[in-house]
């Protein structure tokens, strides 16, 4: 759609000014970009593949570490693929997970084919039919001023879906294996000795 | 027979540290996941599809825990990306147990295709396979399939026969059969 007026990394950008130890799961493609293209972080588990998955991830951490915020960055195309997990999330309900869908309705790697959120899908009002007690469709500025506070500080989980222009940007690519990065995750979460002996 | 397999397979489970575990429920694996769901200290996560159990895995294990994911043999095939993808890509542990279906006195035909290719399809994607054709196999199998893959990072599936399960005589108008 031609209407949308917010910008994904300008938005994301602002909500996460405050991200303190929060962690961190990215849906491959676009998202992956988005959340690099603020600075590289041990907290921040990129993926490169595994599309559909980045909601579970976010859900196996969320439930091992109650005590810290996990927030699931991804796409439209990443969460219609990964939709299932909408509702085994909504079974479940842990309060210290969000989900940010960057909402362009568009399959930008592959040619920006039009996704089914632009067809008829509201991802939101998914999450609520799973039972997810927080959700929002943010198109408006100030819309947009509560994503901050939807991500890091509302009782989860949270389904926050931005609506956002189709634009190209460039990429910033983070680290791209797999096994580095998942152990720098690990061992900044559970230190050195934790992280790498058996 | 003394006792399930499952009794085994859940002591192995507290042994090994297992605090998540992911299913999607089997026939086959109904005394497993009842076991888990009544201790306090493993967490249940019933999955829509069993791919959703895999990502579950990843992140459970970059938070430090160590999960197991149930299925039956037609989830395989709903698994493949997400394993090949990320628990290969990026070497993580992953421990499973997969109760066969398409086998050993198997009465559906549409449960074959995939229940014959679950060994092949998983070694084609780097999952090391243990098949226990007998009751007998299965304890020492999750043990050291647990062992396996939190020592060497590998992914581990441990394949429940159907004769050791059990395949029922599907006869058409029976309110015994399943499909």
């Amino acid at each position: 759609m031609t209407d949308f007026i917010l910008r994904r990394r300008e938005i994301l950008k602002t909500a996460l000014v405050d991200r303190g130890d929060a962690l961190f799961v990215t849906g491959l493609g676009s998202a992956t970009w988005d959340l690099a293209s603020l600075g590289d972080r041990p907290e921040n588990f990129y993926l490169w593949g595994a599309m559909g998955n980045a909601a579970m991830i976010g859900l196996g951490l969320a439930i091992a570490r109650p005590d810290r915020r996990v927030v699931v960055i991804t796409g439209d195309g990443e969460m219609l693929m990964g939709l299932t997990s909408l509702t085994t999330i909504g079974a479940r309900r842990p309060e210290n997970l969000a989900i940010c869908v960057l909402d362009n309705e568009r399959y930008t790697e592959t040619g920006r084919q039009p996704t089914a959120t632009g067809l008829g899908t509201d991802l939101a009002a998914v999450a609520a039919a799973c039972g997810f007690p927080q959700t929002a469709t943010l198109r408006t500025e100030s819309d947009a001023a509560r994503l901050g506070d939807l991500l890091l500080r509302t009782p989860g989980p949270v389904m926050a879906v931005a609506k956002v222009v189709d634009e190209t940007l460039p990429m910033a690519v983070p680290p791209r294996d797999g096994g580095y990065l998942k152990t720098r995750f690990r061992t900044n979460l559970l230190g050195e000795k934790a992280a790498t002996l058996p | 027979m003394d006792e399930h397999w499952s009794v085994d397979g859940h002591r192995h489970f507290k042994a090994a540290g297992i605090r998540q575990v992911a299913y999607v429920p089997d026939a086959g694996l109904t005394k497993l996941i009842e076991r888990c769901r009544e201790d306090n200290e493993i967490e249940t996560v019933m999955c829509a599809t069993e791919e959703e159990g895999i990502g579950l895995a990843a992140g459970a294990w970059l938070a430090g825990q160590k999960s197991a994911v149930l299925m039956q043999s037609s989830g395989v095939g709903n698994t493949i990306n997400a394993i090949a993808s990320l628990i290969t890509s990026a070497h993580f542990p992953l421990f499973t147990i997969v109760t066969m279906r398409g086998q050993w006195g198997e009465g559906n035909p549409w449960q074959v295709p995939m229940g014959q290719a679950v060994a092949p399809v998983l070694e084609a994607i780097g999952v090391k396979t243990f098949q226990a054709d007998t009751a007998a196999d299965v304890s020492p199998m999750i043990e050291a399939g647990l062992r396996m893959a939190y020592s060497t990072d590998q992914a581990i599936a441990v394949l429940v026969s159907q004769r050791v399960i059990g395949s029922k005589v599907w006869v058409a108008g029976s309110s015994e059969g399943k499909p």
